[in-house]
């Protein structure tokens, strides 16, 4: 039961075509859109890792790390702009969110 | 043999609990199934031999994000039955992008992959015994990508102050104390002087 880079690829494929498959069932609701892009982002970790391992290369681990600071980032702002928002209007329905077009 | 089950657990635990953290009822329950395939997803790094940053994973993401998350999720008082119309209704369109996506994607990562160098690899290659993952990864960050490892850290740092300033508030009719004000006092505006004349004394309301 050798386990190949396929394996690994296909698990990060599923994860991410389940991100996506997130931000579009869950249009209303921007918490679990910025879950969802946490997942697509982890998929993406698992993609560079999986070569990584598999090539003998670290700059892939390298450029994982950074994947995981502009997630952590992002995280952040996106939550600290959502709790302005509910702040402002008391609702965090982002279907009609054109109040933010500025 | 042990590894392969070890591979496939991570894997279906990851796999199902994503799935859980999109189509769960309650938003709190969504937080709790993203920690835990960030778990899975930090197991999947250990098998690959990454184990710095399977640490890293669980030490950023289920230590920091998560729970930031979870405050979030627990401090906004949301109706979230209102946030679920329209789940049914999308769920097909959803479905058939799904679908396509992660064909499309295996398709390709499978054809690329099997014509590359990692095709005939049986297991992930083992870093040399003296030199750990650790400073494997350390050598290589503070050297070649010590330029970019410094831009993560302004990155970081621009994300905090963005959160801080869009967060704060300062609430009238709060008394704050005002240091500068403070130190800048000097003996002339300290006191005043009123020129009360003998006898007749001042009223309260005078000392305005």
């Amino acid at each position: 039961m050798d386990i190949s880079i396929h394996h690994y690829l296909a698990v990060a494929a599923i994860l991410f075509t389940i991100g996506v498959f997130g931000i579009f069932v869950n249009r209303k609701n921007i918490i679990v859109i910025l879950m969802s892009i946490e997942l697509i982002l982890l998929a993406v970790n698992i993609n560079f890792v999986a070569f990584s391992a598999y090539l003998n290369d670290v700059q892939g681990q390298i450029m994982a790390m950074f994947v995981l600071t502009v997630a952590a980032a992002e995280a952040a702002v996106g939550l600290a702009i959502l709790v302005t928002f509910f702040r402002n209007r008391g609702d965090i329905a982002v279907d009609d969110a054109s109040v933010m077009k500025g | 043999m042990l590894q392969g089950i070890a591979f496939y657990l991570m894997a279906a635990v990851a796999v199902g609990s994503a799935l859980l953290v999109v189509t769960a009822r309650n938003p709190v329950h969504s937080v709790l199934f993203l920690i835990l395939a960030f778990f899975s997803s930090a197991g999947l790094f250990v098998l690959l031999g990454a184990e710095f940053l399977a640490m890293l994973l669980v030490v950023v993401y289920v230590g920091a994000v998560a729970v930031l998350f979870l405050f979030v999720v627990m401090m906004l008082d949301v109706d979230f039955v209102r946030l679920r119309e329209g789940f049914a209704r999308y769920l097909p369109f959803a479905l058939v992008i799904a679908a396509v996506l992660l064909v499309e994607m295996i398709v390709i990562s499978f054809a690329v992959v099997s014509g590359g160098a990692a095709a005939d690899a049986t297991g992930p290659i083992t870093f040399t015994d003296d030199v750990t993952n650790v400073e494997t990864i350390g050598r290589v960050l503070y050297t070649d990508y010590v330029y970019i490892f410094q831009a993560a850290g302004i990155v970081l740092l621009i994300a905090m102050i963005g959160a801080i300033v869009l967060t704060l508030r300062h609430k009238p009719g709060i008394k704050r104390q005002n240091v500068g004000e403070q130190v800048g006092r000097d003996a002339r505006t300290a006191i005043e002087i009123k020129g009360a004349t003998t006898g007749s004394g001042l009223r309260p309301e005078d000392l305005r």
